[in-house]
């Protein structure tokens, strides 16, 4: 037995098997990582249309065209499918007055091919450089374009609101760089648009340096109570200070056992 | 001597009906004034009480000193005012909690009734009063000197017109400066707050700029009242949406409108822009405003549109104003149509 050649014993097809795997894996890795350096490649584009006609055609049409329940993508942009599909806002679960952040449905290479696909139909705003997403700008100026701009849906420190007929605008903590600076350029669901011309990309670094130095720093004046205004503090006095007022009030009032 | 005069003129208490006195509730002897034990119970409990208030006062001065308030640091002064706050709380309702328990339980409780006086003066006192001011009149001559007590009277009534004369010039005659802005035929819409004029073609489709008139930026006196009446939101709807009135047709500029941004309720800047919708929501009163149709109010306590400011674009492709607003801004008043 001992003279069967080697390729023939038992573990050699393990090590085939093994060799195969390692081979077939870290080439497919290769490929995908030429495809997130090549954005916009042909294959990418190819790949982004294969994933939106099985995943988001039935609304937006086979060419991205819009259908009923769904508005045209013609134009939208990449930074607008990386803004909707990389927060899980899309594909969008039931029709109403608002779709809602949700668990992400895909990974960053298939949201970066449909981005790819979508902005191959017609020019629309890109996906925003890294240099602009550092919220290392200036906070004070961006507070104040931040109230001037976005304060009145969103919040004075974006703990977000409410809107018309069940619509809200979102609270800003923990959304990403990126994700801020895409709603803003492209203006989601009831979101107005806020392009280059009106906030420059330094505006718009500005004001997510603004945002990230809120979320990391406490509230001067105490416990924020979700920074919603006075609502919020309003119930916790009436009910927190009053009701202390009140047993103080029965306790003077009454006689010692 | 009827019912009535059994009561003095102070006390107006209803006779028909009159309520028994229920007189006091029996004592109740304490426990504190039964056992040796509970009376120094409550004295501990007084004493303790006392102590946290010199251990209220203790931890303000440590909060003091260990949170100290570091230019520029704000979240420093947050620690420094919770611990200096916590202090002084416990060190105030300390020495009160403690003053009051002190006296509930272990001073005296016997209770004590004291019976309301009448209201009226006695007799003598009465006629007394009545003397004096008789002696005084007669001693002035305030009945008797007729000419004395008509200039008088004549004096106090013309002291107070200076007072009333300074009270008119309190502030500015309002004129017509509710029914006017600084927009005039030309001026350029620009960007709050840079003051950057601003070109139809930068105004894409859903966009929303926040206006202030060219200029504004650079008042010295009254800007603020100024840029609270001439604030605009300049919005481009996609032109086949909006809904116009003929003679208002031209106001727009392809798809471009600006209306006021202060609310005809009672003045909120108005900005909660939905963009499909094209709602304008005020954010104090939830009045509605349908931007595509002349910010017609469509919900809530607003009672009429939003102003509308003609606008046009220049030979350089600026958008402005063609005139100011046609009826006044923010919210309505009495002689508003005049």
């Amino acid at each position: 037995m001992n003279d069967k050649p080697m390729r023939r014993k038992p573990w050699a097809l393990g090590i085939v098997i093994f060799l195969g795997l390692v081979l077939s894996g870290s080439g497919y890795a290769a490929a995908t990582s030429t495809y997130q350096a090549e954005f916009g490649s042909p294959e990418q584009i190819a790949e982004g249309k294969k994933l939106f006609l099985a995943n988001c055609a039935s609304c937006h049409g086979t060419n991205g065209e819009g259908a009923i329940g769904g508005p045209s993508l013609i134009g939208v942009g990449a930074a607008s499918v990386d803004f909707q599909v990389g927060t899980g806002r899309m594909p969008g679960q039931a029709s109403g007055p608002q779709l809602y952040k949700k668990p992400v449905q895909f990974t960053e290479e298939q949201i970066s091919a449909m981005a790819a696909w979508v902005a191959s139909l017609a020019p629309g705003p890109a996906i925003p450089a890294e240099e602009y997403l550092r919220a290392d700008g200036d906070a004070t100026h961006g507070g104040e374009l931040f109230r001037i701009n976005c304060a009145m849906c969103h919040n004075a420190v974006g703990a977000g609101g409410a809107l018309t007929e069940g619509k809200f605008a979102p609270g800003l903590e923990g959304v990403t760089e990126k994700h801020i600076y895409e709603a803003m350029v492209t203006g989601p669901q009831n979101m107005p648009v806020f392009n280059d011309a009106n906030l420059t990309p330094e505006d718009k670094k500005d004001i997510i340096t603004f945002l990230k130095y809120v979320e990391e720093n406490d509230s001067v004046g105490g416990l924020e109570l979700g920074s919603i205004g006075p609502v919020a503090e309003g119930l916790f006095t009436w009910i927190f200070g009053l009701g202390f007022i009140i047993a103080i009030t029965v306790w003077l009032g009454a006689k010692a056992n | 001597m009827s019912d009535l005069e059994k009561y003095s003129s102070g006390s107006a208490t209803s006779i028909e009906r009159p309520i028994k006195d229920p007189g006091l509730e029996p004592h109740r002897v304490r426990m504190t004034d039964k056992s040796e034990k509970h009376a120094r119970t409550a004295e501990k409990q007084v004493a303790g009480l006392f102590v946290i208030s010199i251990i209220g006062a203790i931890i303000a001065v440590w909060g003091f000193f260990a949170f100290p308030i570091i230019d520029g640091d704000l979240s420093a002064t947050r620690n420094n005012a919770l611990w200096m706050g916590i202090g002084m709380a416990l060190s105030m309702l300390g020495i009160g909690f403690g003053a009051v328990h002190w006296a509930k339980t272990l001073m005296p409780d016997n209770e004590v009734a004291e019976a309301r006086h009448a209201a009226r003066s006695d007799d003598d006192t009465r006629a007394k009063a009545i003397e004096i001011v008789k002696l005084a009149d007669g001693e002035s001559g305030f009945s008797r000197r007729k000419l004395i007590r008509r200039t008088l009277y004549g004096a106090l009534a013309f002291f107070p017109i200076p007072a009333v004369v300074i009270f008119g010039d309190l502030g500015p005659v309002v004129g017509d400066t509710l029914k006017h802005t600084m927009w005039r035929s030309g001026t350029r819409l620009t960007k709050d707050p840079t003051g950057i004029p601003i070109k139809a073609s930068e105004v894409t489709i859903g966009s929303v700029f926040h206006v202030i008139p060219e200029g504004l930026k650079d008042l010295e006196e009254h800007k603020l009242e100024e840029k609270a009446k001439a604030a605009v939101l300049l919005v481009r709807v996609n032109p086949g949406e909006l809904k116009e009135d003929p003679e208002k047709a031209g106001w727009s500029y392809d798809g471009i409108v600006a209306y006021s941004k202060i609310c005809t309720h009672v003045g909120c800047p108005v900005a909660l822009y939905e963009q499909h919708t094209h709602h304008l929501l005020c954010p104090c009163h939830q009045s509605t405003f349908d931007l595509a149709d002349h910010c017609k109010v469509i919900f809530g306590p607003a009672a009429r549109p939003l102003p509308q400011l003609p606008i046009t674009v220049d030979d350089e492709g600026y958008l402005v104003a063609q005139s100011d607003f046609l009826e006044p801004v923010g919210p309505s008043f009495w002689d508003m149509r005049k």
